[in-house]
């Protein structure tokens, strides 16, 4: 009961902005609310079901971002020609590289001291083959036409393939990932996931071949119609009149509804699945490891395999929603992607909604989202009454006006605290089971 | 060929031994201080890059004010004379959280992976707070006289063709930095309070039976770790100009210093912030020049001979890390001893 009035609650907020400020602002905060709900869920399933803590939440958003030019960008066939062959031989020499690494490192019959040497001799040799085959072709293809295209392009398929694609890529990254930093100490995993996540980010940056970089991706093709399409149509106008809403205004309505009728089956499915798995012997088992580690190893459960696992599911979902977020936006600008916003914010969105349910991390994603965005005009308003009582050009509040938006970093950072401190559960506490 | 060789090593001086040494040894500072952390209080301070971005702040506030009333120190950065007052008010920040926040996980005794979402809160409010009070922009502050060393007259000293600057910041940094390492390391191996830190960092029950106050070691390691922050967030700024946003990306090389030296482990820390300082600039420095001198002839390669574009140099330090992950997850000094 108390759960669907919280929900509720929710929608009076969005309905007040409705009707105070606009319904457009209303559906781009609710459009970015199913979005980060999507994003706090793969949070969520890390943490809430196993306790993994991932502090490279941005970098797998932004890797759905790049699934998305991947898969929906129409290819440059000059590009292709000028370098397309020798770049993916270039990349298939990298890729073996890391293979006969791996497999020397594994299986290679020798004293530990040799492996790591043979391994490093590979590898050293391997990246220099690969930046010989692929930079000539990096140069070819940023050649072409640089400003307008200098990259690959894509695939040109439909963009809500992205979502599934960018699901894939964030696993894979995670898989790589958890290899690598689980099983050790804890925080590990988060330092490790903090450097991946930069890293992806200076690569979409730098890479210019595959993503333009900071040239960004504009124009990502849409799953739903062009407002000057329906601007353009005389039923829209039929419909527009009969609703009694000027078109310009209508058009962006009903695009924004199309987003939020797209991302809402999105966010259900992946919510149902979520509280399916939670409710299996699976997430039974999960739960088990999460509270006690060791007692559920002597159960012969294998906890690490199991922390890959939910790690790479957990990511996946986060994925998924930084394709969704790139396919909202229409485009991809690596230079965006910030750890405050897109990792430590969906952080206290999963802690305040509640840690290990599902439908907090729901309500935690559409809550603090919400006052991300509010806590601007509101912490403006009350810059504005608490220096009403200064000189107009007084420094001190001129300088208070000008910062004022950063008081939301600070809000944010408090909320975290004081639930942390006095509310550890969150709004919607994990149901014991 | 001598004066070749001799102009090839002018160039690697330059170019990555000088700001080597400077920048390992502001990383060697901030892993020192979160380094303290994990060994007294047991858990990954991600809030560490921001503390010392308020020291550094602090500092910065008070210069103004210095340089605005006409203090100075001449040819030294008038930052200097206002360092101090940025640690005295880092410590009352660090002493502060504590009391407000760290303290209530203490005595709860919470897992090490509550303290570091604790920590994410901190370094939240802390990065709001910093650019409520300064803005997000760039601030310069850097004063007195640039270099030690300018490159011309090094040139003219040896007529070699390559120059070799020392910035003032730089030699700064360095002798700051090894008179706080000396003074750490006398004080955690000579002093009787010194002792009673890395007693409680070794063994906390053992250390509590002996008598030694928890509250009173704790609060000396938060003492340690904002006079640490404020002096490495200031040397930073002063050497590479201070940008709030820099210093989250900071704390990535810094863990990665603590990591590879052996969490825990102070003479690690060092090693390590060494360690990773020198590869990020070996690896991104471009050799084309350095190629050159040591070929015979006019002959010069094509390209920069670049093993990574310097966008990369964080890349850098993540390798290493996984490296020292994948190999010795302990680290070098098989860390967890103060």
């Amino acid at each position: 009961m108390k759960n669907v009035l919280l929900f509720v609650v929710m929608g009076v907020l969005l309905i007040l902005v409705g009707t105070m400020q606009s319904w457009n602002v209303a559906l781009a905060i609710l459009n970015m609310c199913l979005i980060s709900a999507v994003m706090a869920l793969g949070v969520n399933i890390q943490w809430g079901y196993a306790g993994l803590f991932n502090a490279g939440v941005m970098g797998f958003t932004a890797l759905g971002g790049l699934a998305a030019i991947v898969v929906s960008v129409a290819p440059v066939p000059a590009a292709w020609d000028a370098g397309g062959a020798r770049a993916i031989l270039g990349l298939l020499a990298g890729l073996a590289t890391i293979v006969g690494g791996i497999w020397l490192w594994k299986k290679l019959p020798v004293s530990r001291t040799a492996r790591i040497w043979l391994t490093a001799l590979l590898a050293a040799s391997g990246y220099g083959l690969m930046r010989l085959i692929l930079d000539p072709a990096v140069d070819a293809i940023e050649a072409v036409e640089p400003a307008m295209t200098g990259f690959l392009g894509g695939f040109g398929l439909p963009i809500m393939f992205s979502w599934i694609v960018g699901g894939i890529f964030a696993a894979i990254v995670a898989w790589a990932i958890g290899k690598v930093a689980l099983g050790l100490r804890s925080d590990y995993l988060a330092i490790a996931t903090l450097g991946i996540s930069e890293i992806i980010i200076y690569f979409l940056k730098n890479e210019d071949w595959l993503t333009r970089g900071v040239k960004n991706v504009n124009g990502l093709p849409r799953p739903v119609p062009y407002e000057i399409d329906l601007q353009g149509a005389l039923w829209f106008h039929d419909v527009a009149a009969w609703v009694g809403i000027p078109v310009v205004e209508a058009s962006s309505l009903i695009v924004k509804l199309n987003y939020v009728v797209l991302f809402l089956v999105v966010l259900i499915a992946i919510f149902w699945l979520s509280e399916r798995a939670l409710r299996s012997p699976w997430g039974r088992m999960m739960r088990a490891i999460r509270d006690n580690e060791i007692a559920a190893g002597a159960m012969g459960k294998n906890v690490t395999g199991r922390h890959l696992q939910v790690f790479v599911l957990g990511s996946a979902v986060i994925g998924i929603a930084g394709a969704m977020l790139a396919t909202l936006d229409g485009q991809f600008t690596p230079a965006s992607y910030q750890p405050l916003r897109f990792t430590f914010l969906v952080w206290v969105m999963v802690i305040v909604g509640g840690s290990g349910n599902n439908l907090g991390s729901i309500l935690g994603g559409f809550v603090i989202w919400f006052f991300w965005i509010e806590a601007e005009p509101i912490g403006l308003a009350l810059m504005n009454f608490v220096t009403s009582g200064m000189a107009i050009d007084s420094p001190l509040r001129l300088h208070l006006l000008e910062n004022a938006a950063h008081t939301r970093l600070m809000t944010m950072g408090l909320i975290l605290l004081l639930v942390l401190r006095f509310s550890p559960r969150g709004l919607i506490p994990e149901v014991k089971r | 060929m001598l004066i070749d060789l001799l102009n090839a090593l002018a160039l690697i001086g330059n170019f990555v031994l000088v700001p080597g040494i400077a920048y390992g040894s502001q990383l060697a500072l901030g892993a020192l201080g979160v380094t303290m952390v994990y060994a007294v209080l047991r858990f990954s301070n991600f809030a560490h890059g921001e503390t010392m971005s308020f020291g550094a702040m602090v500092t910065i506030l008070v210069t103004w004010v210095l340089q605005a009333r006409g203090f100075g120190l001449g040819p030294l950065p008038t930052a200097l004379l206002a360092l101090p007052i940025g640690m005295i008010v880092t410590i009352g920040l660090c002493l502060g959280t504590d009391r407000l926040v760290y303290r209530y996980y203490r005595e709860k005794k919470a897992v090490p992976v509550t303290y570091l979402i604790v920590s994410v809160g901190v370094l939240f409010f802390l990065s709001g707070l910093i650019r409520f009070i300064i803005g997000p922009k760039d601030q310069v502050f850097a004063d007195g006289q640039r270099f030690i060393m300018k490159a011309r007259a090094f040139k003219e000293m040896t007529g070699l063709d390559q120059g070799l600057a020392i910035k003032t910041s730089q030699g700064i940094t360095v002798i700051t930095a090894v008179m706080i390492v000396a003074l750490l390391f006398w004080f955690l191996n000579r002093t009787r309070t010194g002792k009673s830190m890395r007693a409680y960092s070794d063994n906390e029950d053992l250390a509590l039976l002996s008598g030694i106050n928890p509250e009173r070691v704790v609060m000396i390691t938060w003492i340690i770790t904002g006079a640490l922050a404020a002096i490495a967030g200031t040397l930073y700024g002063l050497d590479k100009g201070y940008k709030p946003f820099t210093y989250l990306g900071l704390v990535l090389p810094i863990f990665a210093s603590a990591i590879v030296g052996g969490v825990g482990n102070p003479l690690g820390a060092i090693a390590g912030g060494f360690v990773i300082a020198f590869s990020e600039l070996l690896v991104t420095f471009a050799y084309k020049r350095v190629v050159g001198y040591l070929t015979p002839g006019d002959w010069v390669p094509d390209g920069l001979v670049q093993l990574l574009s310097t966008d990369y140099k964080l890349a850098v330090s993540f390798f290493i890390l996984v490296i020292v992950l994948l190999i010795k997850p302990t680290g070098i000094f098989s860390g967890k001893t103060l």
